[in-house]
């Protein structure tokens, strides 16, 4: 192995839930240093990271992934050094550039130009540096007739290209990635995208957090998996993807319970089960050709209007392919009263792709908040039923997210033509 | 394992840290085209758009000193031989432009910028520094016009005058001390800044400034030596308008406090900057 770009030992994080005395208002303070309490009042803790070991030779790719809350973005901002960690230490040898966010330093008064140096000395790049590199940053962002132009002028595509191209010309040697990066439309982002593949390829360390595994894949060498904040594993992009994935797939009934146990307990809603149901039977295994129905078993435990469930249709790539709320029949905001119910929500035959998706099931509070982020999750797969049986029909359903069976008619714009 | 082959690169050591820090001066040196360009952003930002734009500088005072000589001129004992009323109110208002600007907009400057904090790194400190250095440019457009005022009336700069620069370097140092103790308060407890106005106005008559020292009973004017803007509302109105002897003790205390209060203020931003992020 080549010379440690970063290397990390015993890394934790922790937060405290709820407003400790410290940082409230300065009432509370003075009340609770009257009580002596002052600093040690203790809220429940929680660890965003744990024990967190890892080292990341220079010029490698590193692309850190997990699902939400497992600490990928705690990592990039202990390492960017926004928030100080708990325990532990990190080694990092070179200059580091963190692209955390975008346009961080942009004031909206201020034009283009001006924005330009602001925000390249935000994310600490010399002025010489910007002023060298400033018809680079121009181009890219395809601004040239509006950089005299205040940026609230802007359109909001206009104003993350300019944001874009500021970051993407930061020289450092270790970059840290969020993937919010890749922003605006679907041609920028795509540019976005092999724009950070360049930058990865010139000898940097780079580490990217992204939730687009497919990103993952195309840049990095190796992967860093994070599960509840801490390393599950290290190592080559493929074997922990394929990992990670896996453990995305509970398989079967079983795994579900426990994931439904594990859940972090809510005052308004438990669930009880979570199953897929095709024909009348609970299955992982379906057909695209006829109804599938996601049953979520559930209590409400205390009167809550706008409590409901909902589910997340996923690719494998953890992707939110669409959602679906159980909204009942009344117009308003429902109630939901104690008791113990059963929501089944119908996928509608012929929507679905012949593939493998996850079916996410959780709950919210309309307006107030999430109850479990993530929910329960199933993975399943559909098979082609063979509804449409000529190949020249199903051609639509390869290689796409969903392949919804769509009604179309064609007819004849004039008479007939002999042929 | 293979040393690289070119200078080694800088190590960043990133750890828990606990208890005081050293100033960080080092640290804040390093940033100090960051520190310029965010003092160049407030500048900017605050007379784009305004249709007198850097006009307003010269307007304030101008107008705080017209209301002053219309409201208080006449009173006796507001009276100040060395010079008419409405000099010694210039006088008195051209350090209280730095430290007040340092209060409101350095104090709040934390809040001003929580995007930033919890984006990128930088070191905190420059925040409200970029703020005071901002009104540093406005003060010293205000100087001048002062010295043109007073020049116009009589009182052409002396030698006294020569010693400006270091008088501002002290005020520099007091506007800081309050930014600092200021932003730091408030990234702590969230009710400093609505109480950031009630103590601007509290301190500006808590100081000599629309009124000469002389004018306070003698019984309370050993209370004037703790404001640190006392030795220098008068210092400015020594080296502007020539009053016979320096005030060299008021000076002297007023310049040993503002430094007190930078250290100290810097310090405690330095302290309590790290847990910043988690709860702006």
């Amino acid at each position: 192995m080549s010379a440690p770009a970063i290397s990390v030992v015993g890394l934790g994080k922790s937060y405290r839930l709820g407003t400790p005395a410290r940082y409230g208002s300065l009432r509370d303070s003075l009340a609770a240093l009257a009580k002596g309490k002052l600093g040690c009042a203790r809220g429940d803790e929680i660890w965003a990271l744990r024990d967190v070991s890892f080292a990341i030779a220079q010029g490698e790719v590193v692309g850190v992934i997990g699902r939400n809350g497992s600490g990928k973005s705690t990592l990039l901002k202990v390492l960017a050094r926004i928030t100080q960690p708990t325990t532990g230490e990190a080694r990092i040898y070179g200059r580091v550039g963190s692209l955390l966010e975008v346009g961080s330093g942009f004031h909206p008064e201020l034009t283009g130009r001006e924005n330009i140096y602001l925000g390249g000395a935000v994310i600490g790049m010399r002025r010489r540096e910007i002023a060298g590199r400033f018809a680079e940053i121009v181009a890219f962002a395809e601004l040239e007739r509006f950089i005299d132009t205040p940026v609230k002028h802007y359109s909001s595509g206009m104003y993350m290209r300019l944001a874009f191209a500021v970051a993407a010309h930061l020289d450092a040697e270790i970059l840290l990635i969020d993937e919010v990066l890749a922003v605006g439309d679907a041609a920028f982002q795509a540019r976005c995208l092999s724009k950070i593949g360049e930058l990865a390829g010139h000898g940097r360390t780079v580490v990217f957090v992204s939730h687009q595994l497919s990103a993952v894949r195309r840049f990095c060498s190796q992967a860093l998996w994070l599960d509840g904040g801490r390393v599950r594993g290290h190592g080559h992009t493929d074997e922990m993807m394929a990992a990670y994935l896996a453990s995305l797939d509970p398989g079967g009934g079983h795994g579900t319970a426990a994931q439904i146990a594990a859940l972090p307990p809510d005052p308004a809603l438990r669930l009880l089960a979570v199953a897929l149901r095709q024909n009348g039977q609970p299955t992982l295994q379906a057909e695209t050709g006829m109804p599938l129905e996601v049953v979520i078993d559930y209590e409400v435990l205390q009167r809550t209007p706008g409590l409901r469930v909902y589910v997340i249709l996923r690719d494998l790539d953890d992707a939110a392919i669409f959602r679906s709320h159980a909204h009942g029949e009344q117009t308003g905001l429902p109630t939901a009263l104690p008791g113990r119910y059963r929501a089944t929500c119908t996928f509608p035959p012929n929507l679905l792709a012949p593939r493998r998706y996850i079916i996410e099931a959780s709950a919210d509070v309309h307006n107030v908040r999430k109850c479990f982020v993530p929910g329960a999750r199933l993975a399943f797969d559909l098979h082609d039923s063979g509804v449409l049986p000529f190949a020249f029909a199903s051609d639509g359903a390869r290689g796409v997210q969903i392949a919804p069976l769509l009604p179309w008619r064609t007819s004849p714009l004039d008479g007939p033509r002999d042929a | 394992m293979a040393e690289p082959s070119t200078s080694t690169p800088p190590l960043t050591v990133i750890r828990p840290q606990q208890g005081w820090a050293d100033l960080g001066l080092g640290e804040l040196w390093a940033y100090r085209e960051l520190l310029g360009m965010l003092a160049w952003r407030d500048l900017a930002v605050r007379y784009k758009q305004t249709a007198l734009g850097v006009l307003w500088v010269v307007l304030q005072p101008l107008a705080m000193v017209l209301v002053f000589t219309i409201a208080l001129g006449r009173i006796a004992v507001f009276r100040d031989p060395a010079a008419p009323y409405p000099l010694l109110v210039l006088g008195g208002l051209l350090p209280w432009i730095l430290v007040a600007r340092g209060l409101v907009d350095g104090g709040g400057a934390l809040s001003a910028n929580q995007r930033l904090l919890g984006k990128v790194y930088f070191p905190r400190a420059a925040l409200p520094a970029a703020a005071v250095l901002a009104a540093l440019a406005d003060l010293l457009i205000a100087l001048v016009l002062a010295l043109g005022v007073l020049a116009v009336w009589g009182h052409p700069p002396g030698t006294a005058t020569l010693l400006l620069p270091l008088l501002l370097i002290q005020t520099l140092l007091l506007a800081l001390g309050v930014g600092w103790w200021v932003s730091a308060l408030d990234g702590r407890w969230r009710d400093v800044r609505h109480t950031i106005p009630f103590l601007a106005q509290l301190w500006f008559f808590a100081s000599p400034i629309a009124y000469p020292l002389a004018a306070v009973d003698a019984a309370w004017r050993w209370l004037y030596m703790f404001n640190p803007l006392t030795g220098l509302v008068e210092g400015f109105r020594w080296c502007l308008l020539g009053a016979p002897a320096p005030p060299g003790v008021l000076l002297a205390t007023s310049a040993c406090l503002a430094v007190g209060l930078a250290g100290s203020g810097l310090l405690l931003f330095r302290r309590w900057e790290r847990d910043l992020a988690d709860h702006l």
